[in-house]
């Protein structure tokens, strides 16, 4: 653990400065212990991937005090992970046209500009064809392991052992433009464009399921606006135009109803068994 | 029927124009930024300058000021960045309450200095409270007007406006706005990227203002580019040795994507992100960032946290006195 202030506001942790899940399981389980501690001056609480960070008043707290008793949570994220969370499928359109236009718009700023985005990442993956990459993007789940950037946009990790995560780099220089709702990949990160706008990610293809809805008006994000919550598990199931199109039409009509189930995670389950964890996660999605 | 509310309508918008309060914490842990006036202590002084509770949504408007026609009575007061308020045409002070009547317009002149003007009318702007606050955030097109900057034609409520102030009254030369070329930052988060040399560098330089500096960031060049330290790029992180496994950003935290060219997260911060940062701005000069003007020379300072605290201390008292000339 490596503790850091971020000026006289901020704490600073990394768990580790590589990504794995265990060290997302810490950082969630600390930044758990940290909001039932209720400590007096902390005002935000914000896990990441591999590390977190804590926003505090000094006028109430001491930043020294805020780090001893930041300290004695470390073993809050050294037992076994076990999580109540939720499995929500998200249907994707892989390669539409609208990723497509606004890759080639931008070309000159990637690092194979004679290739598409997927074309480009399934060579670097040593994947055949681009076929072969969604269906290794699509088949197994991934887990929502930040929230942010912008409003409600889920970094996402893949439940695979690390030499099958997929890797791929940002673009050489970042887009001024993504289509809302793109599924993008940089670094072994995917992520879902929650607003339109500046991105440096791969492009994959796009779903016609909102995940941030500031005016509160699609059925299942009138309680809330935003859908992710660091600790959801997501499955990708690739889909034709046919059927973005009348997911985006029943989204419009206000009839689309997510497909979204109740599940239980162990993370020491998942390590002991992935390929058998994964299979148990999907049967309870479509069973 | 009468119209239900004071109005007031915009009749040019600026360059950008939106309204801001103290912002929206909370939702960091969204991507959720806080939001808010990107010099909190003018829009304050603004708005108890006109009789308001201190956190009451005003306007904020950055380098060319909007064309207001008042529907009903108010008053108004414009702090913040030098950009003369005009009153149907003319010249009125800055810092001051003024009284603007049922059909006059309120206009800008150039800008002089600074680069955000505060706008408050008494009674504050009435949009909805969206998760706590009136604060515009135009990238999640969330709070403020319709989650967006203003356009001709908006028409915006206003008040009711608390007990009368005397028109004419104003904030003491000695209280309003400083003008300091100097950031000062406490080094931290991924400062051991960069070799020593590069970060002694970094602070000896003179950056400026780029073109490219909003409410989300205020990027900077100038200056050359940072050595890094050679590493084996941790798993996740990306190839580039300024990428790191993205992590959150803290508000004022210094990013140099590339090692080029740093920007310094604002109010509209992005949450986070797979970019190195070499330090913090400290919270107390947060407000200066936002009344600097693109091309204008700063330098960075290193502090530490008692310099920071400090430095906290002597800006909450500053903002004391503010309060206690405006009571």
């Amino acid at each position: 653990m490596r503790y850091t202030f971020g000026g006289d506001e901020h704490l600073f942790v990394e768990v580790d400065e590589a990504m794995s899940l265990e060290a997302f399981f810490r950082s969630l389980s600390i930044t758990n212990a940290v909001r039932d501690s209720r400590i007096r001056g902390v005002t935000e609480i914000c896990p990441a991937n591999a590390s977190f960070q804590i926003k505090f008043d000094p006028d109430v707290i001491a930043p020294g005090d805020l780090l001893k008793e930041l300290k004695s949570l470390e073993g809050a994220g050294a037992g076994g992970a076990e999580l109540k969370t939720r499995i929500i499928e998200m249907p994707v359109f892989y390669d539409d046209p609208w990723t497509r236009e606004t890759l080639m718009r931008f070309r000159e700023r990637h690092q194979d500009p004679e290739a598409t985005d997927l074309e480009y990442t399934a060579r670097i993956n040593g994947y055949p064809d681009v076929t072969s990459l969604i269906a290794a993007h699509s088949g197994s789940p991934w887990f929502v392991s930040m929230v942010g950037f912008v409003a409600g946009l889920p970094f996402l990790t893949q439940m695979v052992e690390r030499d099958k995560q997929i890797q791929a780099p940002k673009y050489l220089r970042p887009r001024t433009d993504t289509p809302k709702l793109t599924v993008g990949h940089g670094g072994c990160f995917g992520a879902i464009y929650s607003v339109r706008g500046a991105g440096g990610y791969q492009m994959f293809g796009i779903t016609p399921m909102p995940i941030y809805d500031p005016t509160q008006t699609i059925s299942y994000l009138r309680e809330f606006m935003i859908l992710f919550r660091p600790g959801d598990i997501v499955k990708f199931r690739p889909v034709g135009r046919d059927a973005y199109d009348a997911a985006v039409e029943e989204v419009e009509a206000g009839r689309f109803t997510p497909l979204i189930r109740e599940v239980d995670f162990s993370l020491s389950a998942f390590q002991a068994d992935p390929t058998g964890t994964n299979a148990a996660l999907l049967e309870e999605l479509h069973g | 029927m009468a119209e239900a509310a004071s109005m007031i309508e915009i009749v040019k918008p600026g360059l950008s124009t939106t309204v801001q309060d103290l912002g929206r914490p909370g939702y960091y842990h969204l991507g959720i930024p806080l939001s808010g006036a990107m010099d909190r202590k003018s829009l304050i002084a603004a708005n108890l300058l006109v009789g308001n509770k201190e956190g009451a949504a005003g306007l904020e408007a950055v380098f060319l000021g909007p064309e207001i026609r008042f529907h009903a009575d108010a008053t108004v007061a414009v702090t913040g960045a030098e950009m003369p308020p005009k009153v149907d045409g003319v010249e009125r002070p800055g810092w001051t309450a003024l009284a603007v009547r049922a059909g006059q317009v309120l206009s800008f002149g150039f800008l002089k200095a600074g680069a955000r003007a505060y706008i408050a009318v008494s009674g504050g702007i009435d949009v909805p409270v969206v998760l706590g606050s009136r604060a515009t955030y135009a990238l999640g097109a969330l709070g403020g007007h319709e989650g967006r900057a203003l356009k001709a034609g908006d028409r915006l409520a206003f008040g009711p406006a608390g007990p009368p102030v005397g028109e004419g009254r104003s904030l003491h030369t000695d209280l309003r706005r400083k003008a300091e070329p100097v950031l000062r930052m406490l080094p931290g988060l991924y400062d051991h990227r960069v070799t020593e040399e590069a970060a002694e560098r970094f602070l000896a330089e003179t950056w400026k203002v780029a073109p490219e500096a909003d409410r989300i960031g205020y990027r900077f060049r100038g200056g050359h580019a940072l050595d890094f330290v050679p590493r084996e790029p941790p798993f996740g992180a990306g190839s580039d040795p300024s990428n790191i496994v993205d992590s959150c950003y803290p508000y004022g935290s210094i990013q140099v994507p590339g090692g080029t060219e740093p920007i310094v997260l604002h109010r509209d911060a992005v949450s986070g992100g797979g970019y190195f940062m070499i330090g913090t701005v400290i919270a107390a000069d947060m407000d200066l960032i936002g009344q600097l003007q693109p091309h204008q020379p700063v330098h960075f300072a290193r502090t530490d946290m008692a310099g920071a605290l400090a430095a906290r201390a002597e800006n909450a008292g500053r903002l004391a006195r503010i309060r206690d000339a405006l009571a």
